[in-house]
C-alpha cells in the first residue's frame, strides 16, 4: 500500500510536469491548429536559463528559487514571442504542413544551437530551492516534489483566471473558435497568437526547471522525450482543451511512473505511445474533447 | 459616408467582383441584392477587410479603408455581422457580447449598449449564462447582431440574417433592424437573398449579378419593376 | 517519366554494374557519401509515394526502415557464418545471400506497413502523422527489448555486403516502381485519393485501398533501404531509427515539393550533401544546417524544386 501510494506521489509529481508543458502545447493548436514541435526545446531552454540564474542566487532558499523560476519564465516567454514572430506568422496562410516541417526545423536549430553554446554533456542542475525530505510512515515526499505539485497547482489556477476571467484570455478561445469572427470583433489575431506563445513558453520554463530539480541533470536535448510525452498528454486530454491537457498530463505522468516501476520498466517510454495510439484509434478527440469531423 | 470604387476582387484566377460602385449616405438603410454567387457576400467581407480587393478603393467617413485589416476597420466604428452568423459557440451568450465590446474600454458606454441589446432582444437576457452554441438559429442571429451592436458601430452590414431561421423569427428581426437604424442612427447595409423583405425596410438598393451592379435605385421603385420582380421577387 | 521506362531501368541497372566495376578508383570517401544519398533517394521517393502523392503524412519511415535493417541483417548474420565459414563466399554467393535478406527485410518491413496501415489509415492529416510517429517509437523501444537483436546496444558485426551497385541498382528500382504506378491508370487512384477523398469514394474508388497499398509499398522500399544501410554502417541500434530520421526525410519529400519525385530526389541529394559540405564550419554546421531548412520553408513554402505552384494538402 504505501509503496503504491509512493508510487502515486512520484507520478503525480512527474504528471505535473507533463502537464504544465501540455498546456502550451494545447494553447498554441488552440489558436494556430499546428503541433508547436519547437515547444520541448523551449522546456530546455528554460531549464538552462534557470541553470545560469541559480548560479547568481544563494542556494536553497525559497525568494531565490522563485526568482530563478520567474526570470527564466519571462526570459521563455520573449523566445516563444519571437520563434512565432520570426518563423511561423510569415507562414500564417501556408499549409500546416509546412509550418509543422518549420517548427520543426526551428526545434533542431534551438537544440543544435544549445549543443553549440551549453555543450553535449549533461550538467547537474543546482538546489536553488530548500532541499528537505518529509516522511510519513515510510511514504517519503521531498521537497522537491511539494515544490513542483505547489507551483503546478498555482500556475494551473492562474492560467485558468487568464483563459476565463480576463479579456484576452477570453479574447483567446475566441480566436480558438474562429479567428475571422474574431477579427470582425476588432481583435487583432497577431497580438493574441503572440500572447498565446508568451504563454505557454513561460509555462515550458517553469516546467524545464521543476523537471531539472527533480532529475538533477540537463542538456541540449533533454526536451525531446518529455516533450514528446507531454504532446501525448495534450492529445490524451483532447488538443486545444485545457483542462484536459492538465489531466492528460496526470494520467500519463502516473502510468508511466507505474511502468517504470514493474518488470517492464524498459518499456517505459512506449507506454505514451501506446496510449497515444490507443486514444487516436478509439477516441481522437481524447478524453475531454468533442469530435469535430474534418471539413470537406 | 461609405463609398466604394471600381472594387474588383477576385478568388484565384476566378474574379467575384468586376469594378463595382456605389455610396451610402448616413442615417440609411441599403440593401444588396442578386442570387448565388452574385457577390454579395464578397463584398462585404472585403470592406471589412477580410478579402483583399484586386483593385478599387473603399472610403469610410473620408478615410481610404482598403489597406486596413479587420480589427483596425472595426475601431472605426464599421461592424459587420457576417453570414452564417458566427458566433462563438463554446463561449456563453455573456462572454460572446463581451467580445463584441472588445474595442470599448468605457464601462459605462458597454452597461448602456449591452441594456440596449437585452432591451431589443429580451430573449438573449434569459438566456445569458447559456453556450451561445446550444441557441436556437434565431437565437444565435439576435446574438450575433447584439454582439455588433456592443461595438458601438456607426455602420453595420448585415449578411443574410433571415438565413435559416424560422420565419416566425425573420419579421421579428426585421423589424429591430429597421429600430436599431431610426432609434439609434446607425446606417445599415443589408445583404439579402429575400429580395421582398430586404426592398420592403430598405431605402435604396444595388441588385448584383455575377460581380457587376445591374440595376439600382429606390426600393419602392424597384419592387415593382417587372424584370426585377420575374427574376428576384417570385413572379 | 522517359518515354521507355523499362529501358531506362536497365540502362540504369547497367551504369550501376558499370560504376560498380571501377568502383575502385574512386576516392573511398566520395563513394561513402554516394551510398549515403543513395539510400536517402530511396527512403525519400518511397515516402513521397504516401505523404506526396497520395497524401497521407507518415512520420514512421524510419520505423519501417528499422525494421528491413533489423531483419535483413538477421538473416546475413544467421546465414553468412553458416554457408561461407570463416573465409566468406564468392561475391555471387554473397550477392545471393544479401539479395534474399534485403527482400527479406523489405518484406516484413511492408507487414509491418500493412499492420499499422490497415488501423490507423482512417485517420488524417496531424492524426495520422502522430499515430505514425507512435507506431515508429514502438517498433524501435519494441527493437531496444529484443535481446536476440542485440538489444540497446543493436547489431555488430554485419558482413559489409552494401556495394555501390546494390544503392545504385535499388535507387533506380525505386524510382522505376514509383514512377510507372503513378503514372499506370491503377496509379491515378493515388492522386484522386490526395485531391479529393470524399470525391474520388463517390466515384467509386476505393480510397483505403489505395492508401495502404501506398503505405505497404513505401515502407517495402523504406526496408529495403534499411537493409542497404545496415550492411554499409555495419552496425545498427535502435536510436539510429528514432522519429529525427523520419523527420529528416519527410522534410526531403517536402523540400522537393510534395508529389514532384524529381524534386524529391535532388532535395535528398542536397539535404545528404548539406551536412558534408558544411563540415568545415565543424560544431555550427547542424546549426546552420537546421537555419537553411527554415529559410528554405519561409522562402519557398511549395517546395524547394517545384515550379509550378500546384495545390499542396497537408
Amino acid at each position: 500500500m504505501s509503496e503504491f501510494l509512493q508510487q502515486l506521489l512520484n507520478g503525480l509529481s512527474l504528471g505535473a510536469i507533463y502537464a504544465l508543458i501540455a498546456l502550451g502545447y494545447t494553447m498554441v493548436y488552440g489558436v494556430l491548429r499546428f503541433i508547436n514541435f519547437a515547444h520541448s526545446d523551449v522546456f530546455m531552454v528554460g531549464a538552462f536559463l534557470g541553470y545560469y540564474l541559480g548560479k547568481l542566487v544563494p542556494e536553497h532558499t525559497i525568494w531565490g528559487g522563485l526568482a530563478v523560476l520567474a526570470v527564466s519564465m519571462i526570459g521563455c516567454a520573449i523566445l516563444g514571442m519571437t520563434i512565432e514572430r520570426l518563423a511561423y506568422r510569415p507562414l500564417r496562410s501556408a499549409p500546416t504542413l509546412n509550418v509543422l516541417i518549420t517548427a520543426i526545423g526551428v526545434s533542431l536549430l534551438l537544440e543544435y544551437t544549445g549543443q553549440v553554446f551549453f555543450g553535449a554533456a549533461p550538467r547537474n542542475f543546482p538546489s536553488i530551492f530548500p532541499v528537505r525530505n518529509f516522511s510519513f510512515g515510510s511514504v517519503i515526499v521531498t521537497s522537491n516534489q511539494l515544490i513542483v505539485i505547489a507551483v503546478s497547482v498555482v500556475l494551473m489556477i492562474v492560467l485558468q483566471l487568464i483563459v476565463y476571467r480576463t479579456k484576452i484570455g477570453t479574447a483567446m478561445r475566441a480566436v480558438s473558435l474562429n479567428p475571422k469572427a474574431a477579427a470582425l470583433m476588432g481583435v487583432n489575431n497577431d497580438v493574441v497568437i503572440s500572447f498565446t506563445f508568451g504563454l505557454g513558453s513561460a509555462l515550458a520554463a517553469a516546467g524545464g526547471i521543476l523537471y531539472a530539480l527533480n532529475y538533477p541533470s540537463i542538456d541540449p536535448l533533454m526536451g525531446v522525450m518529455p516533450g514528446l510525452k507531454a504532446f501525448v498528454a495534450a492529445i490524451l486530454g483532447g488538443i486545444g482543451n485545457i483542462p484536459g491537457a492538465a489531466l492528460g498530463g496526470l494520467i500519463l505522468g502516473t502510468v508511466e511512473t507505474f511502468v517504470s516501476g514493474s518488470q517492464w520498466s524498459t518499456y517505459k517510454d512506449a507506454i505514451a505511445f501506446a496510449i497515444l495510439i490507443i486514444i487516436m484509434l478509439f477516441r481522437p478527440a481524447g478524453l475531454l474533447g468533442k469530435f469535430t469531423v474534418e471539413k470537406v | 459616408m461609405l463609398r466604394i470604387t471600381d472594387l474588383s476582387v477576385s478568388y484565384g484566377a476566378i474574379s467575384a467582383l468586376d469594378g463595382i460602385s456605389f455610396a451610402i449616405e448616413q442615417g440609411a438603410i441599403v440593401t444588396l441584392i442578386g442570387g448565388n454567387g452574385a457577390g454579395k457576400t464578397t463584398t462585404l467581407r472585403t470592406i471589412s477587410g477580410l478579402l483583399r480587393p484586386k483593385a478599387g478603393r473603399i472610403e469610410f467617413l473620408g478615410e481610404d479603408i482598403t489597406k486596413l485589416r479587420p480589427h483596425q476597420i472595426v475601431a472605426r466604428g464599421l461592424c459587420h455581422v457576417p453570414e452564417g452568423r458566427m458566433i462563438f459557440s463554446n463561449l456563453t451568450v455573456d462572454e460572446n457580447l463581451a467580445m463584441g465590446a472588445y474595442l470599448q474600454s468605457d464601462d459605462e458606454l458597454i452597461a448602456r449598449n449591452r441594456d440596449y441589446v437585452f432591451s431589443i432582444f429580451p430573449r438573449l437576457k434569459e438566456r445569458i449564462r447559456q453556450m451561445a452554441g446550444t441557441l436556437s438559429g434565431g437565437e444565435q442571429q439576435m446574438l450575433a447582431i447584439g454582439r455588433a451592436l456592443m461595438g458601438n458601430p456607426k455602420f453595420l452590414m448585415l449578411d443574410e440574417p433571415s438565413l435559416g431561421i424560422a420565419p416566425r423569427l425573420i419579421s421579428t428581426i426585421f423589424e429591430k433592424i429597421v429600430e436599431i437604424n431610426q432609434q439609434h442612427g446607425i446606417t445599415i447595409l443589408l445583404v439579402e437573398q429575400n429580395a421582398n423583405l430586404a426592398l420592403e425596410v430598405s431605402r435604396t438598393a444595388y441588385v448584383l449579378e455575377t460581380g457587376h451592379i445591374v440595376m439600382q435605385g429606390e426600393s419602392k421603385q424597384l419592387r415593382t419593376d417587372p424584370q426585377l420582380k420575374a427574376t428576384y421577387l417570385g413572379g | 517519366m522517359p518515354p521507355k521506362p523499362h529501358l531506362a531501368l536497365l540502362a540504369a541497372l547497367l551504369f550501376a554494374f558499370g560504376v560498380q566495376h571501377f568502383s575502385d578508383q574512386f576516392n573511398p570517401y566520395y563513394l561513402d557519401v554516394l551510398t549515403g544519398i543513395g539510400i536517402n533517394v530511396i527512403l525519400a521517393v518511397s515516402l513521397n509515394l504516401v505523404n506526396g502523392y497520395t497524401g497521407q503524412f507518415s512520420l514512421g519511415h524510419a520505423g519501417f526502415m528499422s525494421v528491413g535493417a533489423y531483419l535483413s541483417a538477421a538473416v546475413t548474420l544467421y546465414f553468412a557464418p553458416r554457408w561461407f565459414g570463416e573465409d566468406g563466399g564468392t561475391a555471387w554467393q554473397e550477392g545471393g545471400l544479401f539479395l534474399m535478406a534485403l527482400l527479406a527485410g523489405g518484406l516484413s518491413a511492408a507487414f509491418a506497413g500493412l499492420l499499422v496501415g490497415v488501423p490507423s489509415l482512417r485517420l488524417k492529416g496531424d492524426y495520422l502523422a502522430l499515430v505514425t510517429l507512435g507506431f515508429g517509437e514502438i517498433i524501435r523501444v519494441t527493437f531496444q527489448n529484443v535481446e536476440s537483436l542485440g538489444g540497446a546496444l543493436g547489431l555488430n558485426g554485419i558482413p559489409p555486403y552494401t556495394t555501390i551497385f546494390w544503392v545504385l541498382a535499388f535507387v533506380a528500382i525505386t524510382i522505376f516502381v514509383v514512377t510507372c504506378l503513378v503514372n499506370s491508370t491503377y496509379g491515378r487512384g493515388f492522386l484522386a485519393t490526395r485531391d479529393d477523398e470524399i470525391a474520388s469514394e463517390a466515384v467509386g474508388l476505393n480510397t483505403t485501398r489505395y492508401k495502404i497499398v501506398a503505405f505497404v509499398i513505401g515502407a517495402f522500399f523504406a526496408g529495403i533501404a534499411g537493409g542497404l544501410y545496415g550492411h554499409f554502417k555495419l552496425t545498427i541500434t535502435p536510436t539510429g531509427f528514432d522519429f529525427t530520421k523520419s523527420i529528416e526525410i519527410v522534410v526531403m519529400v517536402i523540400l522537393g515539393g510534395m508529389g514532384n519525385t524529381l524534386g524529391v530526389i535532388l532535395a535528398a541529394i542536397l539535404l545528404t550533401l548539406l551536412p558534408e559540405v558544411l563540415r568545415p564550419v565543424a560544431e555550427y554546421r547542424m546549426v546552420l544546417y537546421s537555419f537553411l531548412l527554415i529559410v528554405l520553408m519561409l522562402a519557398r513554402p511549395q517546395g524547394l524544386f517545384n515550379f509550378k505552384f500546384g495545390k499542396s494538402k497537408a
